[in-house]
């Protein structure tokens, strides 16, 4: 059972600070989701657990089976197990989908061994079909001139080829159409239902998405914390009622 | 004045004419015409001076380092082909060692039969002589190497020489390699393509140094494409990081014809490469492509002219860096339109992949219209790696290094794409990766 942990996780941008003090800890196989108004720092927190320069820790811990991530680099921590499904994945022009994938899991073996080609490419097929991805993306350049929802698609692809322990999946569901949106999410169930499966941390805006991936537990975030967390009930509570009275219970809770 | 004085010594460096009268003693078997041209132009590179820092034809390149001293012509050597790391399907090879010609295989006898030649060129100016006479070398010096050209027509020992037969397609590249080896030794690699009406053909130049120690590379290339012919030209330059290397392309582009030609450049401590496409007659197309990989200290110099001499022509160049390291490049591009060459379409880019700091780029774009009906772009641009798109391959496990030269091959798609031979386009890739 792998276990990653956040612990009292302050980020800033330049001089201001975005979370301001979040704890969290996800397990194998559990599903967190993560709502929250725009702007409250749930990209943030998944961009900075992954590592980006952009933002800096000031405070508190993330730690992967025991062991602090903050000081590895980006890459380090991917292969320690970490993915991030972007919110906004780069195009990346010249780049072919297969040399992409091929280099990521390459940079998984031990010095001088070599990915065996036609296991790859069955592998990389075998997985394009799950999630119903023309196979004539393999030559494509990763990214570049995707539709919104073929980017989503082909982060979850990734996601499937490298089989993470922990993914962040930060609104993997914007973009998609409704029949995309089953057919992630059943290519997502099929991780966690399988030997890897890994802890997500979900992050959304919508109900829908969550009826298909069930989370076990759902937080609001509010200005850089967590302010309430509940079971699945709490989505719904949300998509009915909004986020104000979510603001008003914190803003009592802070005053 | 005194020619004996130090400064006449320094402009000719180990070309003095006693090595001169030497080479030409080798060339006993040659055609008088040959020698009579060899002697001329030996007499014009000893009259030209080195060039100056006020050279416009020179501006940014480090001249100070351009010496002609410490070096001796290559004595032959039995060198076989080296081309392990660049392997493709070829259809002729050739390959010369040290100017000489040290291994070979024939054509295949359909195409032999249709009357398509790979030979040398010492064999071309007994048979061949009118062929050599019309394309050796013949076109204007105008990029501001007329000195070293001058040597390299002196000098030039042996070399290959192509013919491709009207309306004759020949599928596979034709290889030619060009192999030095010794310390000091200097080497004019020449290959000439002629392509007649309506043919096709690939040939391929391959500039390798057998050992790493520094060599002085003067090669040139000539082109002629007639009526209709579709040339493609692929010169990837691989000599030991210590070498002096020129290189001279001509490309001569007849009605409706259409050449493409690609230059990797990876080897030598510094390179120049001029290349002046014609384009002579209505209908002509010339590509131009180059890709370089500048590392450590090295210096490119690349300088390029776009004479459009006829209406409706076409010419678009795209020449891409690299720079790490302390690297310099230098790219100097011209478009002439002549006054009659309405309708011409013409384009240059140059486009700088900075992976350092330290790296330094320079591009001096240029256009000469006197035609008032045209279309000519030109642009350079200088950018860094994307940090967003470092960071999506980091995050995918990805080391730094290993992002930026995805990203790198990514910046450098575009130009290889353009090649439609898909065996040459990997051995390129491949090639470039012996640099990371
Ligand atoms: N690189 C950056 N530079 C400056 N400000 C930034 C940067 N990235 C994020 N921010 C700011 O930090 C705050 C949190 O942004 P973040 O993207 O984490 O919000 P979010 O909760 O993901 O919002 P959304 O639901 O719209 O995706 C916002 O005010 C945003 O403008
Ligand atoms: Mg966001």
């Amino acid at each position: 059972m792998a276990s990653l942990e956040i612990q009292n996780l302050q980020i800033s941008i330049g001089d201001k600070p975005i979370v301001k003090g979040l704890s969290l800890t996800i397990r194998s196989g559990e599903v967190h989701a993560i709502m929250g108004p725009n702007g409250t720092g749930k990209s943030t927190l998944a961009k900075a657990i992954a590592g980006h320069p952009d933002y800096t820790i000031t405070g508190g811990d993330v730690l992967l089976d025991g062991k602090s991530v903050l000081e590895m680099e980006t890459d380090e921590r991917a292969r320690a197990g970490l993915f991030l499904a972007f919110q906004y994945p780069s195009e990346i022009p010249g780049v072919t989908i297969a040399n992409f994938l091929r280099a990521a899991l390459q940079a998984r073996l031990a010095e001088g061994e070599e990915i065996d080609a036609s296991a790859y490419y069955k592998r990389l097929y075998a997985k394009m079909d799950l999630l119903k991805i023309d196979r004539k993306f393999t030559s494509r350049a990763v990214n570049d001139g995707f539709s919104g929802g073929e980017k989503k698609r082909c982060e979850i692809l990734q996601m499937a080829m490298l089989e993470p322990k922990f993914a962040l999946m930060d609104e993997t569901d914007s973009g998609l159409d409704i029949d995309a949106l089953r057919i992630v999410a059943e290519g997502v169930n099929a991780q966690r239902g399988s030997a890897i499966s890994p802890g997500i941390l979900l992050i959304t805006h919508y109900q829908r998405l969550l009826d298909y991936i069930i989370p076990d537990h759902v937080h609001v975030m509010w200005d850089g914390r967590i302010v309430k967390s509940g079971d699945k009930s709490l989505a719904l509570e949300l998509e009915a009622k909004g986020y104000d009275w979510v603001k008003q219970e914190f803003a009592a809770a802070s005053a | 004045m005194s020619t004996a004085s130090p400064a006449t010594q320094s402009q000719n460096g180990s070309f003095t004419a006693e090595v001169f009268a030497a080479h030409l003693a080798t060339q006993a078997a040659a055609p008088a015409w040959w020698l009579e041209r060899k002697r001329a132009a030996y007499a014009q590179f000893a009259a030209l001076p080195m060039p100056a820092r006020t050279n416009e034809g020179w501006r940014f390149s480090n001249i100070g380092t351009l010496s002609l001293d410490g070096v001796a012509v290559a004595t032959p050597s039995n060198l076989k082909s080296q081309i392990s790391d660049f392997k493709f399907k070829a259809v002729a090879e050739l390959t010369f060692a040290n100017n000489t010609l040290s291994s070979r295989t024939a054509l295949p006898a359909d195409l032999a039969a249709k009357g398509v030649i790979v030979t040398t060129l010492a064999e071309a100016a007994v048979k061949h002589a009118d062929l050599l006479k019309a394309h050796f070398m013949a076109q204007p010096q105008k990029l501001g190497s007329e000195k070293f050209a001058a040597l390299h027509i002196a000098f030039v020992g042996d070399g290959a020489f192509i013919y491709v037969p009207k309306g004759v397609t020949v599928t596979d590249p034709i290889v030619v390699t060009h192999l030095a080896s010794g310390a000091g030794t200097a080497v004019f690699p020449h290959t000439l393509v002629v392509a007649e009406e309506n043919s096709r053909a690939t040939v391929v130049d391959y500039f390798v140094s057998a050992d790493a120690s520094a060599h002085f590379a003067c090669g040139a290339n000539d082109l002629y494409a007639g009526h209709g012919a579709q040339l493609t030209y692929v010169a990837a330059q691989n000599w030991s990081p210590t070498t002096l290397s020129f290189q001279f392309n001509s490309t001569v582009v007849r009605r409706d014809a259409r050449v493409q030609s690609l230059n990797l450049h990876l080897g030598a401590r510094q390179a120049r490469h001029e290349s002046l496409s014609q384009l002579q007659a209505p209908g002509a197309f010339s590509e131009m492509l180059a890709l370089t990989v500048a590392m450590g200290a090295q210096e490119f110099d690349q300088r390029t002219l776009q004479i459009h001499q006829a209406p409706n022509t076409k010419s678009d160049l795209l020449y891409k860096n690299a720079l790490r390291d302390t690297a310099r490049t230098i790219f100097s591009g011209l478009i002439v339109v002549d006054p009659d060459a309405q309708k011409t379409d013409a384009y240059q880019s140059n486009r700088n992949l900075m992976l350092s700091d330290d790296a330094e780029a320079n591009s001096l774009p240029g256009l000469e219209i006197q035609a008032n009906d045209v279309r000519c772009t030109h642009g350079a641009t200088s950018s860094r790696i994307d940090p967003e798109q470092e960071f999506y391959l980091q995050s995918r496990g990805i080391a730094k290094a290993a992002a930026d030269e995805l990203l790198t091959f990514g910046f450098f798609e575009e130009v290889l794409n353009r090649l439609e031979n898909e065996p040459l386009h990997d051995a390129l890739r491949e090639l470039i990766k012996t640099k990371f």
